[in-house]
């Protein structure tokens, strides 16, 4: 296999932002900076100020971001149809909902708090996401 | 307090997930697909951000509960079930259909609101049916 170019710098800062703001949240007010709960809460919660308030910041990260990077920040937003968009929305969000979290609850704070459960869910999305994009590849939907 | 540490973390967190690159579904299928030229960025954004999440837990775990006073939540659910792994496995086929995960698609919403909006409708409407708080 072929390993594209690719920067450590990026990525590495990037994540280890992403990794500052976890560790705040749950240091700060013990809560887990999972995005898919957060979301679900912040919409329909019983308590939902903390919620309400991280997500108006990472809104304003974003309006942010595409201040200073503009359209290249949703690089193969443009391509996606109606339909993956669509399909892929809805099964990101029952799959969340049941699964209890996403890329962020399990990937990042689940693991970091060496939860199985977590680990378990990280393994299975990780290779559902790997297989759904070969079986796009070899269908030609990709 | 609570709540200024929530804007500020979801400050950071938004900013860190632009730098990163996460946000380009170009980028997030760059990582997934294994058959052309792989591009493991992805693996250095989760890494990166575990490493630095770590201590952050490790020292809220020690001390008991949070800097504010709070107890620190725990998830509710205990066991590794058909749930937790059927919707792992639902949400992977999502992430691997529209390069999304929850939040660069937030984040997305700036840069392209008509894409990014369906997108976060479609995922909202989903998260709100399969659980009843």
């Amino acid at each position: 296999m072929e390993v594209a170019p690719f920067s450590l710098v990026e990525p590495l800062a990037g994540g280890a932002l992403i990794g500052l703001a976890a560790g705040l949240l749950r240091l700060g007010t013990g809560h887990i900076a999972g995005i898919s709960g957060i979301l679900r809460l912040g919409v329909r919660g019983p308590d939902r100020g903390w919620q309400v308030a991280f997500l108006a910041g990472l809104l304003l990260a974003g309006l942010a971001a595409a201040a200073q990077a503009g359209p290249r920040l949703a690089a193969g937003l443009e391509k996606a149809s109606l339909t993956a968009l669509v399909v892929g929305g809805l099964l990101v969000g029952i799959g969340t909902g049941l699964g209890n979290g996403c890329t962020s609850g399990h990937g990042i704070c689940g693991l970091a708090r060496f939860s199985k459960r977590s680990l378990a869910a990280v393994a299975v999305f990780m290779g559902m996401a790997f297989l759904t994009v070969l079986i796009r590849r070899l269908g030609g939907w990709l | 307090m609570r709540i200024a540490i929530a804007l500020l973390s979801g400050l950071i967190f938004g900013i860190g997930l632009a730098l990163s690159g996460m946000a380009s579904p170009d980028k997030v299928i760059g990582f997934l697909d294994l058959t052309g030229r792989w591009d493991p960025s992805l693996a250095f954004v989760m890494g990166g951000g575990l490493v630095v999440a770590m201590p952050f837990y490790w020292l809220a775990a020690r001390r008991g509960t949070a800097l504010c006073g709070d107890a620190l939540g725990e998830p509710g659910e205990r066991a590794i079930d058909a749930r937790l792994l059927g919707g792992a496995a639902l949400f992977g086929i999502g992430w691997g259909i529209a390069g999304l995960c929850p939040g660069p698609a937030l984040l997305d919403l700036a840069v392209q609101p008509l894409a990014a909006g369906v997108f976060c409708a479609a995922m909202l409407g989903g998260l709100l049916l399969s659980r009843r708080d």
